[in-house]
């Protein structure tokens, strides 16, 4: 006597193919199924079902039973696990396995997917989902986590400062946003704490374009200058095709330096709301830094011959913006009077000092950072002396 | 003698370009030459097979029965090589709103009935044909409430069934004629919400589409298409795309001897001639 289910009163058009479906998982292919049930179109469907679905109705009783086929099995039969478990981050993701979850079990014969980097060392580091953990828990409201009416007015020439540097700020904060905008897209999914990560940075430099921006235009109605120079830099930083080593010229040589600017901004801030803006900005580009650091030493960890092509990156980039301008006067002025406070003699002399420091802070930190990735001494300071002009 | 195998598929949808796109690399990819020409109706590809333009033809039942009529005027032969596992054993259903007091086809009398396209063999010939096996004569018994969407397709296009169902839901019929899969489908997507209706009669099982081989097509390539074609496994990935797409598990070998039902319901209503000729009045494909 074949195992047999009741469907009751449920048809087919309701529901009633998940019990039946149900109970044909425990079957094999040429098993029998009783179904019984009192809908009326309970036959009708069933013939129709079954048609479809590579099962058949057995034509030789009265009551409905189906003669299990294997067209479900088959779909199934070569399907492979996109990683052995949820953590089981392979070293190299299939393009066939696609959007699929890692560790889903995925159908063989979708589309394969169209990205660049599928290699784990190539992309990964060990920090990324601690430090995509914490980006998720550091999000902030730029409308609430800045007091914007403690802004208060400035001397005329002090506001011009603060615009002229927001206005160079949020210029570096559009590459920053579009540049892991490009790797996230060409990056294989199965590195998802790598992509997430990404999309965080990402929505992060959109939260420092906003802030910058309203910082400027606190108080006028227009933003500062925008030099050539200064453009022509970050514009090498976007066009670097390379995963690692845009990372590592974003974040470990340009957000790094960037990061001491944004402290010099805040020890120097003329006021609540510059100083506010410029201390969350940095609180993520540290985050940014990281992830740049942690990355480029895990490549290196996993081929040291990979400080060569980091070596001739800084060199080609170099050599690429040799014949332009680098920081703007316009922004580096805007620097000094900021740190020097007012307009003595004395205080232009401080704020001159101020802004050398800066650079010789910018540096020690490159330099540490490079070390750490496994750069000699030696090697570190030449490397670190050719990087742009420009901070970023 | 040609080596290209040339294939003919109605269009009755885009995705019909995609399939026969996908088959025709599938086939090349083992090493037989397919190619295939749409044509937007079944007539004129029925014609092109007789008349050897191609090769082979993925034809409704309609199209296969005015293939056969038209190769034994001509003395020419037909065959069928293979159809699909969805194209067997199909049932159509006469349905009435639950409801309602109609409790047998005589009780349609005087009544409406919906049906597809006229040329839809599931949801108008062989339905019309049962009307017609109870005694009432579709012409005067009753009023038939014809939706005509793709005439010429042979009851593909799914719309006018999909009509019918909402005529017989509003009010308009009192009985609707559908593919049971059809009434499952409409079940399923709420076009005759659960419960909503009920079914008054069912059509003994018929069979539906199969590829028929023409007059002019080299036997042996044939015979190699048709070996590789029944072998096409649903387990395997390059396969199964299309097959899901074409709507079948597992291709299987043609069979002649579930057509007679809607052979009966063409001659019943001169549908075609003995001959093969257009014989419907009011079919202008
Ligand atoms: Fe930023
Ligand atoms: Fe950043």
């Amino acid at each position: 006597m074949p195992p047999t289910i009741d469907l009751e009163d449920l048809g087919l058009d309701s529901g009633g193919h998940l019990l039946v479906e149900r109970a044909l998982a425990g079957l094999t292919p040429g098993d029998r199924l009783v179904v019984r049930g009192r809908h009326p179109a309970l036959g009708v469907h069933l013939a129709a079902w079954c048609r479809a679905e590579g099962h058949r109705l057995d034509p030789a009783v009265e009551g409905p039973t189906i003669i299990r086929g294997h067209a479900d099995l088959d779909r199934w039969r070569d399907a492979q696990r996109a990683g052995a478990t949820a953590n089981d981050v392979v070293a190299h993701a299939s393009r066939h396995w696609g959007l699929a979850a890692r560790g889903a079990l995925v159908e063989p014969g979708g589309p394969a997917l169209a990205v660049d980097w599928v290699d784990r060392d190539l992309v990964w580091a060990d920090l990324a989902p601690r430090l995509y953990a914490q980006a998720t828990a550091n999000q902030w409201d730029p409308a609430t986590a800045v007091d914007w009416a403690a802004a208060g007015s400035l001397p005329e020439h002090v506001e011009g400062a603060v615009v002229q540097v927001m206005t160079y700020l949020v210029e570096n904060e559009q590459a920053a946003l579009m540049i892991p905008a490009r790797l996230l897209s060409r990056l294989h999914p199965h590195f998802r704490e790598v992509m997430q990560l990404l999309a965080a940075q990402a929505a992060d430099e959109a939260r420092h374009v906003e802030i910058f921006s309203r910082r400027a235009l606190l108080n006028r109605d227009v933003l500062g200058l925008s030099g050539a120079g200064g453009r022509a830099s970050l514009q090498t930083l976007i066009e670097e095709p390379d995963f690692t080593l845009a990372s590592f010229l974003l974040s470990v040589l340009g957000e790094g330096s960037f990061l001491d600017l944004l402290h010099f901004l805040h020890r120097h801030a003329p006021d609540r709301v510059t100083a506010d803006v410029t201390r969350l900005a940095a609180r993520d580009e540290a985050r940014h830094v990281a992830f740049g650091v942690a990355h480029t030493a895990h490549v290196v960890r996993a081929d040291q011959g990979f400080l060569h092509l980091l070596r001739t990156a800084v060199e080609r980039r170099h050599a690429a913006l040799a014949d332009t301008a680098g920081l703007n006067k316009q922004v580096f002025d805007a620097l000094v009077v900021l740190a020097a406070g007012s307009w003595t003699p004395t205080a232009i002399s401080h704020g001159w000092q101020e802004v050398l420091r800066l650079q010789q802070a910018m540096d020690e930190g490159r330099r540490r950072r490079l070390e750490y990735i496994g750069f000699p001494a030696d090697e570190a300071a030449a490397l670190s002396a050719l990087h742009t002009r420009n901070f970023m | 003698m040609r080596h290209t195998l040339l294939l003919g598929a109605v269009a009755y949808d885009p995705k019909v370009v995609t399939i026969w796109t996908g088959f025709r690399s599938w086939f090349r990819d083992r090493g037989l030459d397919l190619d295939y020409v749409l044509y937007s109706q079944y007539e004129r590809q029925v014609e092109e097979l007789l008349a050897g333009r191609i090769d082979l033809a993925w034809n409704s039942p309609l199209a296969w029965l005015r293939a056969q009529r038209l190769a034994r005027a001509q003395d020419a032969t037909v065959r069928p090589i293979a159809m699909r596992d969805t194209d067997r054993d199909l049932t159509s259903v006469v349905v009435v709103r639950a409801d309602s007091a109609h409790q047998t086809l005589s009780d349609l009398r005087g009544r409406t009935v919906a049906t597809g396209a006229v040329d839809s063999p599931q949801a108008t010939l062989l339905p019309l044909a049962l009307l017609r096996a109870a005694g009432l004569d579709p012409k005067v018994d009753i009023e038939v409430l014809r939706f005509d969407v793709g005439v010429g397709l042979h009851g593909d296009h799914v719309g006018g069934e999909r009509d019918a169902a909402q005529a017989l839901r509003a009010g308009r019929a009192d009985a609707a004629c559908l593919l049971d899969a059809n009434l499952l489908l409409f079940g399923r997507e709420g076009t005759l919400p659960a419960g909503s209706v009920r079914v008054l009669a069912q059509t003994a099982p018929y069979d539906h589409c199969n590829l028929t081989a023409g007059p002019a097509a080299d036997p042996a390539l044939v015979d190699h298409f048709g070996k590789l074609l029944l072998g096409m496994s649903y387990a395997d990935d390059s396969a199964r795309p299309l097959l899901d797409l074409e709507g079948l598990k597992q291709w299987l070998p043609g069979r002649t001897d579930r057509y007679a039902a809607l052979d009966r319901a063409v001659t019943e209503t001169d549908f075609y001639d003995p001959r093969g000729a257009l014989g419907a009045a009011d079919y202008r494909p």
